[in-house]
């Protein structure tokens, strides 16, 4: 007896948005089933994952980013063209640290010298994003897409208080731009909403609804990505359907799993080995639920990653 | 699958006599497809009626359960396809994978056996181990099967052969350990039914859904009910591909040859990439994912993904309200406040462990709630915070009488105050806890 498959039938299509210029510029999105489904539907573009590189040196790091990083610290430009060159990136994401007012508190300006410099040593897509303080991001992230005008970046995160500013900037200089909300579907669809209405296009729109590591509430952000995917495709909410974005490397290297040593939990094994599992695991469970594009940190992670994106999108 | 309750009232004997207490059979089906009543009400209901309708009140997903007393791991009975629709039941069993002629058999065996780690107060450890019968000597295999019931009475056995007399005499070997076996193939489906029957659960294998389907139901036929199915995927395409259509037929049609659980083999020669397969079987349906060899990192990962994915959406993690001290504490050390929710704590927790600053950390039952939720929902009052600081009898042990707050309930800082009274002093803390660790290095500079 033949089994009688039962296909999903999809009334949206996540939109597609691309990144970047030239022959390297990124597309991602275009989906027209849930994720990997291509037995119902379109699996859309590859997901697309960026390598996280920082403005200023990180205060304290664990031992497998050191391992990795420490040679690039201090020179983002350098640090770029190195993920392009030798780790054949496919975006980068310039996380504008030191601009964090509780911090070094760097001002626009140079943030903006920074985000000219790392763009003259690539030709990949680059993703700009703030110290995450949302005052000073509109500011920030003003100058950087000025700075990076020509060069279809995607900026972020826009939030409730500073969505104005980094939208019209984004506009007047052709970027694309990240919506973040706080774990909440509701939220997510409310900060596009504002969006689209100061004019911008929710064709141009990434979502993050919030990255959480595993062991860390993975299972809200998990959720959340699937409403949303299923809002998009089967409800056809059209604001529920630009791309996703999970930013794992702001959370997945501060938790204890990737930190501590061999010599405090023996019984936790090897720790390069496990902070690698630990980013790419989390990955994997957001790219099942639905996300377009990480944000990642460890180059041992982005290859197991990689490798299983060949098998997921053969 | 539930019922309509008209198809139920085709069951019933139509004859109103209010037997149950309700008007009509039509009102008694309504209330039994609603689950507020139950078939034993009425007196007259036929046995065919009960057997169907016990068949359909059953989870579309059979639970079985491999090995026994301590080792019973069940296995199935899921209802839903996304964890946001409800919680997935019984969470996925790790298998690790050893050849019967491993010259360090009882080492491994013994590894897996003691390996146990504790993370945020929860114990984990392996599930079963799969013996293969590299070997291709049935003595060896019985043999080796032997060893690991004897030395791991505690974990499940799955017995990897697609021999039916070697498996006959391994089961000999591990009498009543009720041990899962790697399985049959449409080819061997015949001789193997016979040698498990009643003895052990069976994982049937075939690429083909048409012949994975025809296999389950000729088993089920035979009587050898208690089923895991394996769609043999190639690649994680196809094992994401294969477990949702078969999840998908069984869940929403109440599909029987694809209701069992379902089988992954997830050992690839690159460990990271056998973690991200693993890792998508345990959040795609996968109730048995077979490991290649067992590595702490790789099981702390993946015990932690099922601990995240098994889950109730509806109900949040909690930990138990007492004050936590974090690293050697003195009189100077700070009091921090935060709500019971397991995602809050986990977090404050872990930043506070950053900061190497001394802490303790009075954690309050909000019934799980996170700091915003419990204050909105009048749960993290000022009186409440108040009282259980007094209590906890921490007061004595402080020199500053100071305690700090979220910076999301800084509106509570004033009245709290008032109600501890005395030299008590109100800090309001940060908002994200990623900014304790700075907050608490400036407190500690003085
Ligand atoms: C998930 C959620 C829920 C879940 C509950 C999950 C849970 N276990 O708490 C559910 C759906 C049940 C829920 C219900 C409600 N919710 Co609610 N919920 C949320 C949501 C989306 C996320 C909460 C969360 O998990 N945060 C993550 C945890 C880790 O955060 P946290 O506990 O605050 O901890 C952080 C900080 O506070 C800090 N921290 C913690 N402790 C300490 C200590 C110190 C000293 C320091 C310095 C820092 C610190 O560290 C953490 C990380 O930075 C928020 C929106 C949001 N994005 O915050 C709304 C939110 C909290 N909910 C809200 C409301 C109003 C409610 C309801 C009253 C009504 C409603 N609208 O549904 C009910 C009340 C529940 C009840 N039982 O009556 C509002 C609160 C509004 C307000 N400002 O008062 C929010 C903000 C949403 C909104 N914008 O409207 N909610
Ligand atoms: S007792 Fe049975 S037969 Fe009588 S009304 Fe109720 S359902 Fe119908």
């Amino acid at each position: 007896m033949a089994v009688e498959i039962l296909k999903e039938k999809y009334t949206g299509k996540v939109n597609t948005v691309t990144i970047g210029t030239g022959d390297k510029a990124m597309t991602v999105g275009g989906a027209t089933a849930l994720p990997f489904h291509s037995f119902e539907g379109e699996a859309g573009n590859r997901p697309m994952i960026a390598y996280e590189i920082l403005d200023m040196p990180p205060e304290d790091s664990p031992a497998a980013q050191k391992e990795a990083w420490d040679a690039h610290w201090g020179d983002p430009a350098q640090w770029a063209r190195y993920c392009q060159n030798e780790l054949s990136a496919k975006a980068v994401a310039l996380r504008l640290v030191s601009t964090d007012p509780d911090g070094k508190n760097a001002g626009p300006e140079d943030a903006a010298e920074t985000v000219k410099k790392v763009l003259a040593a690539i030709d990949i897509p680059l993703i700009i994003l703030g110290c995450f303080k949302e005052a000073k991001d509109g500011q920030v992230l003003k100058a950087a897409a000025d700075a990076a005008r020509g060069r279809n970046c995607l900026i972020g995160k826009a939030q409730e208080e500073n969505y104005k500013t980094i939208a019209a900037a984004a506009i007047s200089n052709g970027h694309k731009l990240i919506a973040f909300s706080n774990l909440d579907f509701n939220l997510s669809k409310q900060i596009n909403i504002l969006l689209t209405q100061t004019g911008f296009n929710i064709n141009d729109i990434v979502i993050d609804p919030t990255a959480s590591a595993l062991g860390y509430g993975l299972e809200y952000t998990y959720s959340v990505i699937e409403r949303i995917r299923a809002a998009g495709l089967v409800q056809n909410d059209a604001m529920m359907q630009p791309p996703m974005l999970l930013d794992l490397a702001s959370v997945v290297w501060k938790v204890k799993e990737v930190k501590a040593g061999e010599d405090q939990l023996p019984e936790w094994g090897n720790v390069s080995e496990r902070g690698t599992h630990w980013e790419a695991s989390t990955a994997v469970s957001m790219l099942t639920a639905g996300a377009e594009i990480l944000v990642m940190s460890s180059p041992k992670a982005v290859q197991a990653v990689e490798k299983t994106l060949d098998q997921l999108m053969k | 699958m539930a019922l309509t309750g008209i198809e139920i009232f085709k069951h019933l004997p139509k004859t109103n006599c209010k037997d149950c207490g309700y008007p009509t059979c039509l009102a008694f089906a309504m209330k039994l497809a609603a689950k507020q009543a139950s078939l034993d009400a009425c007196p007259h209901a036929s046995e065919e009626a009960k057997a169907f309708l016990g068949a359909a009140s059953a989870p579309p997903v059979r639970k079985v359960v491999i090995g026994a007393g301590d080792a019973a791991w069940p296995l199935g009975e899921e209802t839903v396809l996304f964890r946001h629709e409800k919680k997935f039941v019984n969470p996925c069993a790790y298998a690790i994978k050893i050849s019967d002629n491993d010259p360090e058999l009882a080492a491994k065996v013994k590894q897996i056996a003691d390996f146990k780690v504790d993370r945020v107060g929860v114990h984990y450890g392996a599930n079963m181990v799969a013996v293969h019968d590299s070997s291709g000597d049935g003595a060896a295999f019985s043999a080796a099967v032997k060893k690991v019931a004897d030395a791991a009475p505690r974990l499940g056995i799955i017995l990897m052969s697609r021999d039916a007399q070697r498996i006959g005499a391994a089961l000999s070997a591990c009498e009543g350990k009720k041990p899962l076996i790697y399985g049959a193939a449409k080819e061997t489906l015949d001789q193997i039914l016979p040698v498990v029957k009643g003895k052990a659960s069976l994982v049937l294998s075939a690429g083909d859904l048409d012949e994975l389907s025809a296999m389950a139901e000729k088993a089920a036929g035979s009587g050898v009910e208690d089923l895991i199915l394996d769609p043999m995927p190639g690649n994680a395409r196809e094992a994401l591909e294969r477990f949702t259509i078969m999840r998908r037929l069984a869940v929403k049609k109440n599909y029987k040859p694809f209701g069992y659980p379902l089988f992954m083999n997830a050992v690839h020669e690159d460990a990271q990439v056998e973690g991200a397969l693993a890792t998508l079987g345990t959040m795609k349906y996968a109730s048995v994912i077979v490991l290649g060899a067992l590595r702490s990192w790789e099981m702390l990962g993946l015990l932690t993904s099922r601990l995240n994915i098994y889950t109730d959406p509806q109900k949040p993690m909690q930990v138990d309200q007492k004050i936590y001290e974090m690293g050697t504490v003195n009189g100077d050390s700070p009091l921090i406040v935060t709500t019971n929710f397991a995602l809050t704590y986990f977090i404050v927790a872990g930043e506070i462990e950053n900061s190497k600053v001394p802490t303790r950390l009075a954690v309050q039952d909000v019934e799980g709630l996170s700091v915003l939720t419990a204050w909105a929902a009048g749960k993290f009052t000022a009186g409440k915070i108040a009282e259980f600081i007094k209590e906890s009898g921490v007061e004595k042990q402080l020199t500053r009488k100071e305690v700090i707050l979220p910076g999301y309930v800084a509106v509570l800082s004033g009245a709290l105050e008032d109600k501890l009274g005395g030299e008590w002093k109100v800090v309001v803390g940060p908002r994200e806890a990623n900014q304790i660790p700075q907050f608490l290095k400036a407190r500690a500079k003085g």
